[in-house]
């Protein structure tokens, strides 16, 4: 399980070591993209984007279907982990965010209190 | 121990909680300590709302905040994320009622607009707050994610790039 995830790692590792294949992963995050669309984004032929994009698909980061003549690229499966982490993220910024908000009715509330007796005084 | 801290012991637990309940749900919760009417005031006005919604670790800020906080109302809030690039977040108030309940629409995307409703639940002078946001369909909510943690990665890639580059040239 641990050579696996290891074997996993090292392919997420190899296919991310490009800085074409992230550009291609950060415009994939946005749309689904062609191979050509890609290849004319990226200034890289047919060939070399397919290249790039058959190393995202090995580790699982990229998935493409293929309709008529036309293969379209999405992000792969890898998103699933990548949301559980997202939702960890989002929750500790709401987390402090709460935080501050708590602080912010804490100083209200004493300053209602105080009111509240020199209206009553 | 007095009683706050003791209830803030037990409670440092994920006292914030976060979920995907459905598709195209997002529900996060949390307690507050203090009555749901200044809760509801630190949600509605804009001078306390900009005190707390950007947290300190965030690096951004927050330019302005305008809010018509009424049903129909519009609000508008425009942050600065980095020396060149502004971001603006808009929508329209569909629900205001005050202590208990506030729901809006968030119409910056591409896509329909996610609507957010936020409920003030007050329990023996603390407020449960349950923030949930409504995305238009599946995919608009799994690209959400999609995108921003794609771009995380590839961020912090791309400093290790630069990390790499420095260290190679100071050899």
């Amino acid at each position: 399980m641990v050579q696996y995830s290891d074997a996993r790692l090292d392919a997420s590792f190899a296919a991310l070591s490009d800085a074409t294949r992230r550009g291609v992963l950060e415009r994939l995050g946005r749309a689904d993209a062609s191979i050509t669309d890609l290849a004319e984004a990226f200034h890289l032929t047919l060939t070399g984007m397919r290249k790039h994009v058959g190393v995202l698909e090995q580790a699982d980061l990229v998935t493409t279907r293929k309709v008529g003549r036309v293969r379209t690229c999405t992000l792969g499966p890898r998103r699933l982990e990548d949301e559980t982490a997202w939702i960890e993220r989002q929750r500790r910024l709401w987390d402090e965010r709460f935080d501050e908000l708590e602080r912010i009715v804490g100083e209200r509330r004493r300053k209602e209190q105080i009111d509240g007796r020199t209206k009553r005084a | 121990m007095d009683a706050r801290s003791a209830r803030e012991a037990t409670s440092t637990q994920e006292r914030t909680t976060m979920d995907r309940t459905s598709e195209r749900e997002l529900v996060v919760t949390r307690t507050i300590d203090g009555p749901a009417h200044i809760v509801f005031e630190a949600w509605t006005d804009p001078e306390l709302l900009r005190r707390w919604w950007v947290p300190k670790s965030v690096p951004i800020t927050l330019l302005s905040c305008e809010m018509d906080v009424r049903v129909g109302g519009t609000y508008r809030l425009v942050f600065q994320v980095d020396p060149t690039t502004t971001m603006a977040f808009f929508g329209r108030y569909l629900e205001v009622s005050p202590p208990s309940r506030l729901v809006w629409t968030n119409e910056e995307g591409e896509d329909d607009a996610v609507v957010t409703t936020v409920t003030f639940d007050e329990d023996q002078g603390r407020t449960r707050l349950v923030v949930h946001d409504l995305y238009p369909s599946k995919d608009a909510l799994d690209s959400a994610i999609a995108s921003e943690s794609t771009a995380g990665w590839v961020e912090m890639l791309d400093q290790l790039d630069e990390l790499l580059l420095e260290l190679r040239a100071g050899s």
